[in-house]
């Protein structure tokens, strides 16, 4: 009987169902190849641009044909290659082809604001690329949790770099990704020194003194029914305090160095961290709760072994949000005095001074503190709460 | 070995057997008062008598009070009137003492500690030694089949799997009183059998005493050497039934026309207790 329901008759069932699985794919492959040669064909009939006044055709004397040619050689080979993921692999090559070719002709002094040939074929690029990332994201491990993001964010930049620079953007409005990359490089020095300032001395401090507090509080709060009852709304008030109006009296209060600054971050970060610290603690089940109390467990065994563990979920969530309530925070105090470092201070001295270039570094390293900032905490909150229903490995 | 018993044990208790009572209740009342102003009776003038070593079932449909005794025994509830002992000792001072193991309806197991450790928890806080720790909950996580899960997480276990778990946790602290609160309700059947047959395995291999909350006639029958019979609104006893069957039991037992009789009588029981409804 057993036999009959189980082994032999499923193993031929799911070889048709993987048969069906591989023509339907094939079939839309297709579909997606005819999109892309589309706007290709489109692009061959305008020109790439225009070169000392003169308009300048595909077959026009530069180089452009052979992006061409070796564009569809890849296009052709990730058709042939063994394994659709292998084809990606060589259709990506097509891709970082087509996007040095708007490189190649800038480099050349093409003007590419008319060159409607080169925007259609990037059109077309994009479209190849959205199907390379489609293979790739199939992928288990690496390829899909590194590999994919990190190429659409790397396409996104460069998008941005040939469109900024195609279209002759001015700096002042929006630089090239190159430019900032370049500006990063020979600032560094001051970068750095403003990195230590406010993120190293400023943040580091006051996000530690405001999360330390917040949890601190949220304990005796937790013990001291009448403190969760009259802090709780007061958080509520706390989170509508515009940081701009804050931020003069702290400075007024607490000088210009990074005392000032870290009074506002824990003004910003006391209150969401007592919060989720609160919601944690409350977050243990009664019967959980019975288990504790059933083995003679008093307030500290079972503060210990029961309700942290549980409420680490949400203190986590306190931390990540306060990562970047913090740097929020220590960059605008910033504004309303500092000696004479720091971020903010940057930002707002070499905007007067038009100097868009450094802040715009300066906004990278912000953005890239955050970023790694609030990673970091997302990477310990994986290694600790493997357990949590959201974190479990499948 | 245990605490000297109390001077004189109930008219059930002699009938029974000689053995000494290791929980003995007295007209035990528990109301609880409600936000509408109309208190709610748990518990009606509830007296009962338990020996050691015997295996005794509370049955009765929901809100009967059959939990809130069990959690009154574990001092988990305070009763607003009567007396309780359990092994000549208040409540209060026999959970702080941890005579007893309780096991939940729901396995309660920490998501964040493995198998192993779940078990090792209750001897934590004991203080006993890590090693000491480990052989027990190794000792106990064999006795219930569950040797080779030491590092498997709770979710990774099969729900039978983790009320097993639940159980060894219980047995780690080598209580001489177990007490069980519907433990079985949540599973499927075939694995309610098997965990049946295992339960009475354990308690005639270990002489524990067992008090067991179920709704469930036949798994009463089955297990207990006295079923208590409740009845809801107000919660109280309505008959306590011996149940002599072999204290070895398989599970054919319950093709028997004695078991049919026993379960008979239990039905009765109950069936009596819900004429007081509309």
């Amino acid at each position: 009987m057993s036999q009959t329901t189980n082994g032999p008759d499923n193993g031929p069932g799911n070889e048709l169902d993987n048969g069906a699985y591989r023509t339907s794919l094939g079939a839309s492959v297709d579909w997606g190849l005819l999109a892309l040669i589309l706007p290709t064909l489109a692009a061959l009939t305008q020109p790439v641009g225009t070169l000392n006044g003169e308009t300048l055709s595909w077959f026009g004397g530069s180089m452009a044909p052979m992006f061409l040619i070796g564009v569809v050689l890849t296009v052709v080979g990730g058709r042939t290659a063994p394994s659709r993921r292998k084809g990606a692999w060589v259709e990506l090559a097509g891709v970082v082809m087509a996007w040095l070719l708007p490189l190649h002709l800038l480099n050349e002094g093409v003007d590419l604001s008319a060159g409607w040939g080169v925007w259609l074929f990037l059109i077309a690029a994009i479209l190849l690329l959205w199907r390379v990332l489609g293979a790739l994201s199939a992928a288990p491990g690496w390829t899909r949790s590194v590999v994919v993001p990190g190429l659409f964010g790397l396409g996104l930049l460069v998008a941005w770099e040939v469109l900024v620079r195609g279209f002759q953007v001015p700096a002042i409005l929006l630089p090239a990704p190159s430019r900032i990359a370049g500006a990063l490089a020979q600032h560094a020095p001051v970068l750095w020194d403003d990195f230590g300032q406010t993120v190293l001395t400023s943040v580091v401090r006051g996000y530690v003194m405001g999360c330390g507090a917040g949890f601190a509080v949220a304990i005796l709060a937790d013990r001291v029914p009448f403190l969760a009852r009259g802090l709780l709304p007061l958080g509520n008030l706390a989170s509508a305090i515009p940081v701009v109006g804050i931020a003069p009296i702290m400075v007024m209060w607490f000088g210009f160095d990074w005392p000032s600054k870290a009074a506002v971050i824990v003004v910003m970060t006391f209150f969401p961290m007592l919060i989720n610290t609160l919601a944690g603690l409350a977050s243990a089940e009664r019967i959980q709760l019975d288990l504790m109390r059933s083995y003679g467990a008093g307030y500290g065994r079972t503060l210990v072994k029961l309700r942290l563990p549980n409420a680490l979920p949400f203190l986590f969530n306190g931390l990540k949000i306060n990562s970047t309530l913090a740097l929020i925070g220590a960059i605008v105090a910033e504004f309303f005095g500092t000696p004479v470092v720091g971020m903010g201070f940057r930002i707002s001295t070499e905007v007067a001074r038009m100097n868009l270039d450094i802040v715009w570094a300066t906004i990278t390293v912000a953005a890239l503190t955050g970023s790694g900032f609030y990673g970091g905490l997302a990477l310990l909150e994986r290694a600790t709460t493997a357990w949590h229903p959201s974190m479990r490995q499948r | 070995m245990h605490s000297p018993s109390p001077p004189h044990a109930s008219g059930a208790t002699v009938r029974q057997a000689p053995a000494a009572p290791i929980v003995q209740a007295k007209n035990l009342s528990l109301i609880y008062p409600t936000a509408d102003g109309k208190p709610v009776t748990a518990l009606s003038e509830v007296s009962l008598t338990i020996a050691k070593g015997d295996f005794v079932s509370l049955i009765g449909p929901s809100g009967c009070g059959k939990t809130t005794l069990l959690r009154v025994i574990a001092d988990l509830e305070r009763p607003t009137a009567g007396t309780i002992t359990v092994e000549g000792l208040t409540p209060e001072q026999a959970r702080l003492k941890r005579l007893y193991g309780y096991v939940f309806q729901a396995p309660a197991l920490y998501p964040w500690r493995t198998v192993e450790r779940n078990v090792m928890l209750p001897l934590e806080i004991m203080g006993l030694s890590r090693a000491e720790r480990q052989a027990r909950a190794r000792e106990e996580l064999g006795r219930v089949g569950l040797a080779g899960f030491e590092r498997k997480f709770p979710w990774q276990l099969s729900g039978g799997m983790q009320q097993r778990a639940s159980i060894a946790r219980a047995l780690a602290l080598k209580p001489d009183l177990l007490l069980m609160d519907e433990p079985f309700g949540a599973l499927d059947e075939i694995t309610r059998d098997h965990l049946n047959l295992h339960l009475t395995q354990l308690w005639r291999g270990t002489g524990k005493t067992c008090v067991f909350v179920t709704h469930s006639i036949a798994e009463a029958v089955f297990l207990s050497t006295r079923i208590v019979v409740m009845s809801p609104r107000p919660g109280r006893i309505l008959d306590v039934i011996d149940c002599d069957l072999p204290r070895e039991r398989t599970l054919d037992i319950r093709e028997s026309p004695e078991f049919a009789a026993i379960a008979h009588r239990v039905r009765d029981g109950l069936k009596e207790g819900h004429s007081y409804d509309d």
